[in-house]
């Protein structure tokens, strides 16, 4: 880990991102990340690429579901899906599938800057008052957050290691264009080095 | 071929496997032997049976899905973490996943998936046709290695080999199931 873990807020009164990703994957011990595309990947490389980072570079849509398959698989360990507000609204169905399966170890967690930043900050709906933490409550997340502050992003830290799940939160973050800061883009060396981190060198022989 | 039409569920209109055939039965034994452990799926009348005995094994997890890509994503995140899987989707469903195959083709995830198909042979519905006549076409379009069964007798060592394809060389399979082995709903015309 690097750096503070300290929430910063922007001028527009709104967090900064990579401090909230930063506070809340602070001592993360064995938990197991993925991010969905786009800067969000960027954002946990920022904060230590290791082998329990799952970075996507595609399969737009894909993040929350991947963090079902990986919670199913390894109930003992706690799995935090990061992704951006345009991801999440590609895949408003799979919200309705985890709250289904209620995976006690899953957490979502949602940095809303209400644009698609990696296309030209075109804005999403959500900056249309469309609600992902309502549409999550809907669907059955007993646990839908919208936290603010940064006692209430430091809460959720704490609720997305140790809590009940599935834990969805959405985060309003400023909408600032940040250097990249980018991780392996091999899938299969980021496939590999992830199930070795879960499985040890067993991994390779299945 | 009206095997399809001895399914007793009124007003379903896709057809089952009948009562009497054998490789329903059959495939979630192969599926057990596996040891699959998570079975995502958008239901299919032609995998109903198997449906039911996986939902009725304790060592198995039914994964309902809203969108048939949903299951090439939770696949993924299965093999990381360390349980084979498997996608059961009816052909209109491969349609879905075309993108999302991307994750298996990347990642080399092992992404065995087992298709019921429609518009396929003696097919009633018009609107299944557009999709079922290029399931194939796509799934290879997308790195698929695909294989076909359409003999009863072909569907398990079929499946078996697609399962064995994807976890011994990392990438995405498919077994198409003909209509010609699930029967066509023809709503008695």
């Amino acid at each position: 880990m690097t750096g503070s873990t300290e929430i910063e807020f922007a001028a527009s009164g709104r967090a900064r991102r990579r401090s909230v990703v930063n506070a809340l994957l602070a001592d993360r011990g064995a938990m197991l990340v993925v991010a969905g595309l786009g800067a969000p990947s960027w954002d946990i490389t920022a904060a230590g690429d290791c082998a329990t980072n799952l970075p996507l570079w595609g399969g737009m849509g894909s993040a929350a579901m991947i963090g079902l398959g990986l919670a199913i698989a390894q109930p003992e360990r706690r799995v935090l899906v990061i992704t951006g507000d345009g991801e999440m609204l590609m895949a408003l169905g799979a919200l309705a599938t985890i709250a289904v399966q209620r995976p006690a170890n899953l957490a979502i967690v949602v940095l809303d800057n209400e644009h698609y930043g990696e296309t030209g900050m075109q804005p999403t709906h959500t900056g249309h008052g469309v609600d992902l933490a309502g549409m999550a409550a809907a669907a059955g997340f007993a646990r839908a957050l919208k936290p603010a502050t940064a006692a209430e992003i430091k809460a959720l830290r704490q609720e997305i290691h140790t809590g009940a799940g599935p834990v969805f939160a959405v985060i309003k973050i400023d909408a600032e264009t940040l250097p990249l800061v980018l991780p392996p883009r091999e899938g299969a060396y980021l496939q590999a080095r992830l199930r070795e981190a879960v499985l040890g060198p067993a991994a390779h022989l299945a | 071929m009206s095997d399809g039409r001895a399914d007793p569920q009124d007003g379903q209109m896709d057809a089952a496997p009948a009562a009497s055939a054998e490789w329903p039965d059959q495939l979630f034994a192969l599926l057990k032997s596996h040891d699959i452990r998570q079975v995502a799926l958008v239901p299919d009348a032609g995998h109903s049976r198997l449906i039911r005995r996986c939902e009725a094994d304790q060592a198995m997890r039914v994964i309902s899905l809203t969108t048939e890509e949903e299951g090439i994503a939770l696949l993924t995140g299965a093999w990381m973490g360390g349980q084979k899987g498997v996608l059961l989707m009816q052909s209109s469903g491969v349609g879905n996943c075309i993108n999302m195959l991307s994750l298996a083709i990347i990642h080399r995830t092992p992404m065995p998936m087992l298709v019921t198909m429609r518009g396929d042979f003696g097919e009633f519905n018009p609107a299944q046709v557009p999709m079922g006549n290029a399931t194939q076409t796509v799934l290879e379009a997308m790195g698929t290695l695909v294989k076909r069964a359409d003999r009863p007798e072909d569907v398990v060592p079929t499946a078996d080999a697609t399962i064995r394809l994807a976890f011994n060389t990392f990438r995405p399979t498919a077994t198409l199931i003909g209509q010609r082995v699930l029967g066509a709903k023809t709503f008695g015309k």
